[in-house]
């Protein structure tokens, strides 16, 4: 079995798939040279620099709060998506395929809850996040900047867990969305007019529904998707993670 | 093999015949300096500071330039404190020249040192500064402590990833999300909340115009955020120096957090104040977690 082990991890087809220095390889042994590779030859992994400060893999020092703020992006992604699947964004029909993702949906039930309180979650992460940064000094210079990104990716997280919230189309959507965009109507000078946009019109419709919809599944995850780039391109540039205290 | 050139093979054979004792140009003896060492100048390579050397026919014979050869004769002397060996030839006259002056004067050690001023054909230069080397941008790094991503950081990571994966993944398992009935525009649910995060500023709506709760504070306090590192020039990191910035951060953190659960529990309908020990909890997304739907 061995033999035939190395035979396919010695295979062109293998030693294609898997850069060199992967573990995966029959030459990925651990020595200096592959731990390096590891990182600089994989598409995701190459987010991180090859080396890091010491006191910047302790769990203490992050609790690793902006990964999983990332994380959780990335598993509303792939639940949003199972979801999209069973969803018609009109009405009556979106609270019908609410009901039926429950009873009908293999996993339905299942995913859109992770969907829900992963959304929780990841707002609360995001925002603890922020102040595990704000108590390290971690936005002074050169950081300037990367916090103002940060704060544009706290006000994004929360308009996309707000968009998300009319979907369901049920009364606990209906008047929570009623009683944000209430306070959005007040802004000096054109409140109406944001209320306008933000509504599609005088009150909530299904035109609302729509509009959130097209807003909460690809307007705000494409701009989100744009400031996490930049904001983890500078914490890069920027000198890696924070020194410690 | 490959053949040598004809002058290294010349500078090799001298160098042989230096190494066993017989005297070539090179082998400059460690004479003691002598008045007379420097009289038998211009006579032709047989002076007591050494035999004489005619420059510009080693140059020409070793094809080697004879300031260049000029210079290596007055350093190895000043290297090894011998004497200066007599020049002949074209080249020679005024070396042999001030030699012979300071021979005249009965000197004992001047003709025998180094020269004061640099030899004929040497060009020298005066150090004014020393400039270091840098780069207009900082490219060296001090010198910190430093582990590999992988494995240590990215295993602390999947182990991260895995766990809050499995808390999602068992907490959806167990609790439902909410669904109520179908929206309706003619029934008004008493009270009614905007999603938790928005439940402070809910609770400001409370004490304040809209304007000032809906628009304003959110308004400026978003702002404020974001100038935060505008604001704070202080440099340090260190808690015991930033004492006044931790603790406007915290008061507000708090201030956030204390509207935000009061809004959220201690609201009932109409949005006026009650005990959620009393009158039950108003809080549609909590309701369905503790499993009272």
């Amino acid at each position: 079995m061995s033999g035939l082990g190395d035979h396919i991890r010695n295979s062109q087809v293998w030693t294609s798939i898997f850069r060199p220095g992967s573990p995966m390889r029959a030459d990925g042994g651990d020595s200096p040279r592959n731990r390096a590779y590891v990182v600089m030859n994989n598409v995701l992994y190459h987010l991180h620099p090859v080396k890091v400060k010491r006191h910047g893999v302790k769990l203490s020092y992050t609790l690793c709060l902006g990964g999983l703020s990332f994380f959780l992006f990335i598993l509303l992604t792939i639940t949003g998506i199972f979801l999209m699947f069973y969803y018609r964004p009109t009405s009556p029909q979106a609270y019908i395929d609410m009901q039926a993702l429950a009873t009908d949906v293999a996993f339905g039930q299942l995913v859109r809850n992770m969907h829900r309180w992963g959304a929780h979650i990841m707002v609360l992460a995001v925002f603890l996040h922020m102040s595990r940064v704000f108590y390290h000094g971690a936005y002074k210079p050169p950081r300037e900047f990367n916090w103002v990104v940060g704060i544009i990716l706290l006000l994004l997280t929360l308009l996309l867990s707000f968009t998300g919230y009319l979907l369901p189309w049920d009364q606990l959507a209906l008047w929570a969305v009623t009683v944000g965009t209430n306070m959005a109507a007040y802004t000096p000078v054109f409140g109406d007019q944001v209320e306008f946009a933000l509504l599609g019109g005088v009150q909530i419709t299904a035109d609302t529904l729509l509009r959130w919809y097209v807003l909460h599944v690809l307007f705000l995850p494409f701009i989100i998707t744009i400031f996490m780039a930049v904001h983890f391109w500078r914490v890069r540039k920027d000198g890696g993670i924070s020194g410690p205290l | 093999m490959a053949e040598l050139p004809e002058h290294l093979q010349k500078r090799a054979a001298e160098a042989r015949a230096k190494a066993s004792g017989t005297p070539s140009p090179d082998a400059a003896p460690a004479a003691p300096p002598s008045g007379n060492g420097a009289a038998g100048n211009g006579s032709g390579g047989n002076g007591s500071g050494g035999p004489g050397r005619d420059l510009d026919a080693e140059a020409a014979q070793y094809g080697v330039p004879r300031a260049l050869l000029e210079r290596a004769m007055f350093a190895r002397a000043r290297k090894d404190g011998t004497a200066v060996p007599q020049l002949v030839g074209a080249g020679a006259p005024a070396a042999s020249a001030s030699a012979g002056t300071t021979a005249g004067a009965g000197s004992t050690t001047v003709t025998t040192s180094a020269p004061a001023g640099p030899p004929p054909g040497v060009r020298t230069q005066r150090l004014l500064t020393v400039v270091k080397a840098g780069a207009i941008q900082g490219t060296t790094r001090e010198p910190t402590d430093k582990v590999n991503v992988w494995p240590h950081l990215l295993a602390i990571e999947f182990v991260a990833l895995l766990g809050m994966l499995a808390f999602l993944t068992l907490l959806s398992a167990f609790v439902d999300a909410p669904l109520l009935e179908f929206a309706n525009f003619n029934e008004q649910p008493n009270p009614s909340k905007a999603p938790w995060y928005f439940l402070g500023l809910q609770e400001l709506l409370a004490y304040f115009d809209p304007m000032v709760a809906g628009v304003i504070i959110p308004g400026f306090g978003l702002a404020a955020l974001a100038f935060i590192p505008y604001v704070d020039r202080n440099p340090s990191v260190r808690p015991s120096d930033r004492k006044l910035a931790i603790s406007i951060y915290t008061i507000f953190f708090m201030a956030a957090a204390v509207l935000t659960i009061f809004g959220s529990f201690f609201r009932g309908p109409g949005f006026n104040f009650t005990f959620p020990w009393r009158d039950g909890i108003f809080f549609d997304d909590l309701l369905t977690i503790l499993g009272h739907e």
